[in-house]
């Protein structure tokens, strides 16, 4: 089953990306990046059938800082909000020469 | 009949996952994309759990599921960003096809690197750890690693746990003054 889950974790991971390049909520944004968190969890839980539990500790530490980056990551969004009234990242654009 | 079984269960857990997956980047409304993303997180955690990663997959539905979705379904909710709004919130048609290239051209990248590495034969590793789990229990085989190898890096999350409490109070703070 360890190869099914790695190929189910490579899409996964396909799809959070091509969800960051195509879409421009803010907040959508920052969910396909948990996607592809999770996809990478997979692959440490399939890799820790082969290497033994150390993979299931790292998806622990994963999952700890992925909360931390949620809960820093929607304040900074709400901060923008307040400045801009949108979190659509083509009106945030301070940064484009 | 108990391995056909597990592998049905596998293949189902694994198709809904993806389903939810390519739905969750699909919709426009982000509360609907919230919800599918929680979907999949729930497929995973069920796929965790056949993988011999109890504790993980309920720490999943919990953390993942529970906490991190919440939060974000507060934002959205707080935002009022339910509705899709005039300005379309997808890239163009040139953006879209670029980033499926892109994709296409990842997937196949992991799929090359995977092949070479993989090694087929498994059985042996999975008894060991079965067995492990048997003796110590799902949490326990789990703690060993993360106690000793990982202490320090276990002690330090606590720090990042702080570190991104005190900043969201700080950033999400009004000010008055």
């Amino acid at each position: 089953m360890i190869d099914e889950a790695l190929a189910l974790s490579a899409a996964l991971f396909v799809i959070g990306a091509v969800g960051v390049l195509t879409r421009r909520n803010a907040i959508i944004i920052f969910m396909c990046v948990e996607l592809m968190l999770n996809a990478v969890n997979l692959s440490f839980i399939a890799f820790s059938r082969l290497y033994g539990f150390s993979g299931q500790a790292i998806v622990f530490f994963v999952m700890t800082v992925a909360a931390a980056e949620a809960a820093v990551g929607l304040a900074i969004i709400i901060a923008i909000f307040r400045h801009q009234q949108t979190v659509n990242l083509q009106n945030i654009n301070l940064l484009k020469g | 009949m108990s391995h056909f079984f597990y592998s049905f269960h596998f293949y189902l857990f694994g198709i809904l996952a993806l389903a939810s997956a390519l739905t969750f980047v699909t919709r426009k409304s982000p509360v609907a994309a919230a919800l599918w993303l929680v979907s999949t997180m729930f497929c995973l955690a069920a796929l965790y759990i056949m993988l011999d990663a109890q504790f993980i997959g309920i720490i999943q539905i919990l953390v993942y599921a529970g906490a991190i979705m919440v939060v974000f379904l507060f934002v959205v909710m707080l935002l009022n960003l339910g509705h899709p709004k005039e300005i379309s919130d997808a890239r163009g048609k040139l953006p879209s096809i670029v980033a499926g290239l892109l994709g296409v051209i990842m997937l196949a990248l992991i799929g090359v690197t995977l092949r070479g590495r993989m090694e087929t034969s498994s059985a042996a590793a999975e008894r060991t750890m079965s067995a492990q789990v048997e003796r110590v229990g799902a949490v326990g085989a789990i703690a060993e690693p993360l106690f000793r190898e990982y202490l320090l890096a276990f002690e330090v999350t606590s720090l990042v746990l702080l570190v991104a409490m005190v900043g969201a109070v700080v950033l999400g703070k009004r000010r008055t003054a």
